[in-house]
């Protein structure tokens, strides 16, 4: 009994979390990983895409509301959410235009392309606060659980509960389908297979009659969509404020390079691998040891780095990696 | 007219021209191979018919079109398939993929191209689904060679196609290549085995800094003992 009480309670406080949030990292990590790909630089304003992308779509699910319309047991941003994607490739398209295709065009060094993103960041930024403010938005509507803790325990009798939000479903749900879109995407049709061409060898792929300003726009779309998608089921999930997805960046980035920037595998596995660490390294694990081992009685929580810590986790992983294995575990290119 | 007519091409890729007055000239169906020491422009001559290169001066025609204004992927369009020295193949996509992306500009069906190619080129059917940057130094010129056919190209042209592998493969490679030729496709090469190459050459070009030293058949220049002594190491 006990043990099974101990594997709930890992369940229900670092299993199903972190899960919901490896796939929001590894949407985003996705997306940044897609950019340095084919376009060659870090993306640093993509947690502010992300906020960008989720404010819009928070603004038209409150349109949608307020005209009456819902989802059922879904939350409303699901039916928001293309929209919100379209505003979002709109935006980006637009900056491509403006700001990078200018860079491009002087074959600037990627470094360059990366301090020119911050300058984008701060703009994203800017605007987001702007259309929607700076405030803690919730906006998950539907059902809110799949399994409640209450139903749990009543049908098994165990001590301890295990809860399932909505939310927590949808992302994961959410995100297998979009992972499996964008891979068949990439490997099956002419336009992805043109996209990892361009990635693989530029020249080659314009020997070859690729069209390199389309292959730059479609990757502008699909990041945005991810963006938007990931920073939606992130706001569902948890809540939305713009300073947060700006600090979200931080984990991203860290999955993004500890699964080898420039493969797309490899920032779904990098999404994970931070999400579990960064929930295992600060949870609290005296409930769980006091199950396992009898008659153990810690004074402390067991609990390795307070929450606030969190984004130390993604650094030091960082770190590591770039140490021992600087392309990151899968083959990526080197930073 | 010869098929490629590329004459007096000078340029370079700055301010300092590498290619003086530089001349290349293939016949349908023929064989003409570029030798010459290490930096004597090869590789920039082969870029500069293959519009990679903006010339001063100078004027290349395919076919009788005057073609020096093209853009490389309009020349694409135009007949001509070219394997660069480096870099040739996509190396995280599959064999099949590479051949795919060759014939990207086609609308057509082209799968009988692709059969083509593995009848001249049978491991690489073997090895279909493998990555590219996988395969074997030979293996991969192959699939260099084999990209550049999927456009069904007029001119093909190959910039040291058997840079790095054994001898063997080698004569493999020049088999193929006479093979392509014998189809109606001309073929311009740059070659670093400068004997075997002028063995199986139509016309042969000696370039040295940047400019036409001797140019003859292939069996002229393997005569020729100033040619030999030079630059075939007696
Ligand atoms: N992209 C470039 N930019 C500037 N100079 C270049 C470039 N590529 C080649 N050069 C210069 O042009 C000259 C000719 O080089 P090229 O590569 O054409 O020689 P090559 O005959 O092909 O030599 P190799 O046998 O080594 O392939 C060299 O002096 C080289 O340094
Ligand atoms: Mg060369």
């Amino acid at each position: 009994m006990d043990i099974l009480n101990a594997l709930v309670a890992i369940l229900n406080y670092v299993v199903v979390p972190a899960t919901a949030y490896g796939a929001q990292l590894a949407l985003g990590a996705l997306g940044v990983t897609l950019i340095y790909g084919i376009l060659r630089f870090s993306n640093f304003a993509h947690g502010d895409t992300m906020a960008f992308g989720t404010a819009i779509t928070i603004l038209i699910t409150w349109a949608l509301q307020s005209a009456g319309i819902g989802f059922g047991p879904l939350p409303t941003a699901l039916i928001a959410l293309p929209f919100g994607i379209a505003a979002t490739a709109l935006l980006v398209l637009g900056t491509d235009k403006i700001v990078y295709s200018y860079y491009r065009k002087v074959r600037a060094a990627p470094v360059v392309l990366t301090m020119v993103s911050v300058g984008v960041m701060f703009l994203m930024n800017g605007l987001t606060r702007l259309l929607i403010g700076v405030d803690e938005i919730k906006f998950a509507d539907g059902a809110r659980f799949l399994i409640s803790a209450q139903e749990f325990k009543k049908a098994t009798g165990l001590a301890e509960p295990l809860a399932i939000r909505s939310t927590q479903a949808i992302t994961v749900i959410t995100a297998a389908i979009v992972v499996a879109a964008l891979f068949w995407f990439l490997a099956k049709t002419r336009t992805g297979k043109s996209m990892r061409a361009f990635s693989d060898n530029e020249d080659l792929a314009l020997l070859s009659g690729i069209n390199p300003s389309r292959v730059v726009a479609m990757t502008w779309i699909i990041a945005a969509a991810l963006a938007t998608i990931a920073g939606t089921l992130y706001g569902l999930d948890k809540s939305f404020k713009a300073f947060n997805y700006f600090q979200l960046l931080l984990p991203v980035f860290a999955a993004a390079i500890v699964g080898g920037l420039g493969n797309p595998l490899g920032a779904i596995a990098g999404g994970f691998i931070i999400a579990y660490s960064e929930v295992a390294v600060t949870y609290a694990w005296k409930k769980v040891a006091m199950y396992l081992i009898p008659g153990f009685q810690p004074d402390s929580l067991l609990q390795l780095l307070s929450t606030e810590y969190k984004f130390a986790v993604s650094f030091t992983i960082l770190i590591i990696v770039l140490l021992f294995k600087p392309t990151g575990l899968f083959k990526g290119k080197s930073v | 007219m010869s098929f490629l007519d590329a004459s007096s091409m000078t340029g370079g890729y700055g301010a300092a021209d590498i290619l003086h007055d530089c001349t290349l000239k293939v016949e349908k169906g023929q064989i003409a191979v570029i030798v010459g020491p290490n930096g004597a422009g090869k590789s920039t001559a082969m870029k500069a018919v293959f519009g990679m290169l903006r010339l001063r001066a100078g004027k290349v025609t395919l076919d009788g079109d005057d073609i020096t204004a093209l853009s490389p992927q309009e020349r694409v369009r135009k007949g001509m398939g070219f394997v660069p020295q480096v870099n040739n193949v996509f190396p995280t996509m599959s064999v099949e993929e590479n051949l795919e992306m060759g014939a990207f500009i086609r609308t057509d069906d082209f799968r009988d191209t692709m059969e083509q190619v593995y009848d001249l080129f049978p491991i690489l059917r073997e090895k279909r689904f493998q990555n590219a940057g996988e395969l074997s130094g030979g293996q991969r010129q192959q699939v260099a060679v084999g990209r550049a056919l999927m456009t069904k190209p007029k001119l093909l042209m190959l910039d040291e196609p058997t840079a790095g592998v054994s001898p063997i493969v080698m004569d493999e490679l020049f088999d193929r290549i006479i093979e392509v030729a014998r189809t109606g496709i001309s073929i311009l090469m740059v070659e670093q085995n400068a004997r075997q190459a002028l063995e199986i050459a139509d016309m042969g070009y000696v370039l040295v800094q940047g400019a036409n030293r001797y140019t003859d058949t292939g069996a002229a220049l393997m005569a020729d003992p100033e040619v030999r002594r030079t630059f075939l190491g007696g």
